[in-house]
């Protein structure tokens, strides 16, 4: 028990990195950038992966005799610093790290990931002026990641959160001098913004409420009171998913996602697919007992999730950017993420993470190998044909596709099939849930056979000849990935929910039996291969027939190439609005009122007092000398007469009057 | 009548005297027009200031007092060289020495 973790180093080493690139990083060898970069990432893994062993070790060799292993900590790890953080009044914040199965898991997708895509970045960004500040901020981000993961209270994971908003930001404009990329950047930051407002409100609610924002004492004051449901608990809750929806992209946040992909294409696959997105889904287990005893809460997290999924599927059906596609999809897993969570399914949405870390990075990854080879073109039209030159990123991005698509035995299959299997156990809304999802897994099938036949297959419809594979730090982290999307779910549902019940509870799935899973299994893996088959007609040959249905459906083609308009929706109705007002106010209520008025008012009085004054400079000497005379008489007054008395006495008399 | 030249003058008269030569001074420098005459109305309440001076000074047997009117009188020497000068330059300017003419001073 008195064993040691360090858990600090775990951020702090990415920090240090940030800090020597950040500064020094414009006079240092490439060399040398590199290996801070890699290096920091690197030795905060193998942190993360002694406290796993640490850890873990009482599950596997000991499960009763914790106290007698030597070297060996049991979960949950505290780690608090010595000094308070906030102390005012009853309210008492401490910056502490909790080590439990929950966070172990995510800090190795993120501290495992990241340093992938930092080998990979390498190989990706060698060309970059920005070399070093692309590192920089890379390393930043994965400072505030983890202490992101680790937080163990609100406020702890609030400094994280609106530090990966910052990273986050800083990477998608990091080609700043393009203004799309800017604006992207600040619409990432500002639609997090209203996600961010509604986590402020969560947490004040929860200082008002429990007084602490602890996750653990929360938690244990709600456990003690089982019959304590809904209400204010609801509200909480509810603020909490709109900051959940904002970082994790989900309806009606959903807008800066796709935009966000304006970034280097491995920010897109740690930040956007990864590990910063998945950030509200592990808020959410995170805070899951207040979501437990809010089935209105929970309710509304299983119905965003399940629109969401379906929602950016079908726009991700007729996307011709590589990146946009992987974009959207991105944002349809997340959708099962929260599905899972709203079902009360943590442990399978947690799952659903990891699966998804392992596989929307490998496809991310592997669309900046095509990228990079074809000299930066996005667009699907102008590919096909690459499985010859590119083999190796053909068969990692068929392994990628094959696992997202939910076919067996690939990652993708077991944690979508949980969460899937979860839903369908929930009652009659549940069945609906499951039926959306199996339709999201449907369209999810199509859209990514038809990236992988339009960029792979059939004729080149590139101008580029000179396609060329990848060097060798962008194939390590591809062909690392790819066996992680193939093996990352044999661990089987059942072992990692029990793993991780101490953290997020049991499944919800004791009602259900062996031979119902094994048929809703088969039925999702019809499906997926269903959508392939549809994809293959499609794309497979000539690339005629999807003319001809968007031709057929105009209406609904032109919806969902305009994404059903939403960002036009919200130009109309929050960001016109917005800018007018802001004018209005700026031009004349700050320049013309405040700023005008001000000078005005102060040149009048001058003007003013300038009119009054001017008379006594009237040249007249002898005016001079009495004005000079009078200032002595009145001085010699003010000397002479005993003013203490003659107040005392005044007031004396008004006294004796108010007596009387 | 040995009392009369025995006795002191008293204190008090020796200052009433003071004060009249001062408001004298003053009520000349304010009312009269012609600058000389303004001029020895500023040596007037000098004086005033002057005798008070003395009067202390004999008074407290302290001769501070005294020092501090040759001071007074020897600034008073000089300053009616300079203000004289000043005069006769304004007189051949402007021709005339009343006050209220000479209001050139506002710009």
């Amino acid at each position: 028990m008195n064993a040691h973790l360090y858990l600090w180093l775990i951020p702090l080493l990415p920090f240090a990195g940030f800090l020597i690139n950040g500064i020094l990083g414009r006079g240092l060898p490439k060399w040398l950038i590199t290996t801070v970069a890699l290096l920091a990432p690197l030795a905060s893994f193998c942190v993360v992966l002694n406290a796993t062993v640490r850890g873990l070790l009482p599950i596997f060799v000991d499960p009763t005799g914790i106290s007698n292993l030597p070297r060996v900590v049991s979960l949950p790890y505290l780690e608090t610093c010595p000094i308070p953080w906030i102390s005012a009044g009853l309210l008492h914040i401490n910056f502490s790290f909790v080590l439990d199965q929950l966070s172990l898991v995510m800090l190795l997708v993120v501290t495992g990931v990241g340093f992938l895509i930092h080998v990979y970045s390498v190989g990706y960004m060698g060309d970059d002026k920005g070399y070093a500040r692309y590192f920089s901020y890379l390393n930043l981000f994965l400072f505030f990641m983890t202490v992101l993961v680790l937080a163990g209270n609100a406020l702890v994971m609030f400094v994280g959160w609106e530090g990966v908003g910052l990273a986050s930001y800083l990477l998608i404009g990091f080609y700043f001098q393009k203004k799309s990329a800017a604006d992207a950047g600040k619409k990432a930051f500002i639609v997090n913004r209203i996600g961010d407002f509604g986590f402020l409100i969560g947490m004040f609610l929860l200082v008002a409420n429990f007084g602490t924002l602890t996750f653990s004492e929360i938690g244990a004051k709600l456990n003690a009171t089982p019959a304590w449901q809904g209400g204010v608990l609801t509200i909480i809750a509810l603020c909490l998913m709109l900051g959940a929806a904002g970082k994790s992209a989900q309806l009606p946040l959903y807008i800066w996602l796709p935009d966000a992909m304006e970034g280097p294409t491995p920010v897109s696959a740690l930040i956007h697919a990864a590990t910063m997105v998945t950030a509200g889904v592990y808020m959410v287990a995170r805070t899951h007992v207040l979501f437990d005893h809010s089935p209105v809460a929970l309710g509304v997290v299983a119905t965003v999730g399940a629109a969401t999924a379906i929602f950016a599927a079908t726009i991700a059906l007729v996307q011709n950017d590589i990146k946009r596609v992987l974009a959207y999809s991105t944002i349809s897993q997340l959708g099962y993420m929260f599905l899972g969570c709203g079902v009360a399914a943590y442990s399978a949405a947690i799952f659903h993470l990891m699966t998804h870390a392992f596989f929307k990075a490998l496809l991310f990854l592997a669309a900046g190998s095509v990228i990079h080879a074809i000299g930066g073109e996005q667009d699907l039209r102008k590919m096909g044909g690459l499985r010859k030159k590119l083999p190796l990123t053909f068969a990692v991005t068929t392994v990628g596709v094959l696992a997202i698509a939910g076919i067996f035995p690939f990652a993708g299959f077991f944690s979508k099939d949980a969460i899937l299997y979860a839903a369908f156990l929930q009652g009659t809304n549940g069945k609906i849930l499951w039926f959306v999802g199996l339709l999201t897994a449907l369209l999810t099938a199509f859209y990514m056979f038809r990236l992988w036949y339009l960029t792979f297959l059939g004729e080149s419809r590139s101008e580029n000849v000179h396609a060329h594979e990848c060097p060798w730090s962008m194939r390590g982290p591809l062909v690392i990935l790819a066996v992680l999307s193939v093996c990352g779910g044999w661990i089987g549902m059942e072992h990692f929910g029990a793993f991780l019940a101490p953290s997020v509870g049991v499944l919800p799935t004791e009602t259900g039996n062996w031979r119902l899973e094994l048929i809703l299994s088969v039925v999702a893996v019809l499906v997926a291969i269903e959508g392939w088959m549809i994809a293959d007609k499609f794309y497979r040959r000539k690339l005629t027939k999807p003319a001809q249905y968007a031709a057929a459906l105009p209406g609904t083609y032109n919806l969902l190439v305009n994404k059903y308009f939403v960002d036009e929706f919200y130009g109309a109705v929050v960001v016109k609005p917005l800018l007018a007002i802001s004018k209005f106010f700026l031009e004349w209520v700050v320049d013309f009122g405040i700023l005008g008025g001000a000078a005005w008012l102060l040149g009048g009085i001058a003007t003013f007092a300038g009119a009054i004054l001017q008379r006594w400079q009237s040249g007249n000497l002898r005016s001079y000398a009495a004005w000079l005379a009078a200032g002595a008489a009145a001085v010699l007054l003010f000397l002479l007469v005993p003013w203490t008395t003659v107040l005392a006495s005044l007031s004396a008399i008004h006294l004796g009057m108010a007596g009387h | 009548m040995s009392s009369l030249f025995t006795q002191e003058v008293p204190l008090s008269w020796y200052l009433l005297l003071s004060a009249i030569l001062f408001s004298l001074g003053v009520v000349g420098f304010l009312i009269k027009r012609n600058l000389i005459t303004v001029f020895m109305s500023i040596e007037l309440m000098l004086n005033g200031v002057n005798l008070s001076f003395v009067t202390f000074a004999h008074q407290w047997h302290a001769v501070k007092g005294q020092i501090f009117v040759f001071f007074v009188m020897m600034v008073a020497a000089a300053e009616a060289a300079v203000g004289l000068a000043i005069i006769i330059a304004v007189f051949r300017a402007r021709a005339t020495l009343a006050v209220d003419r000479i209001d050139r001073m506002k710009l």
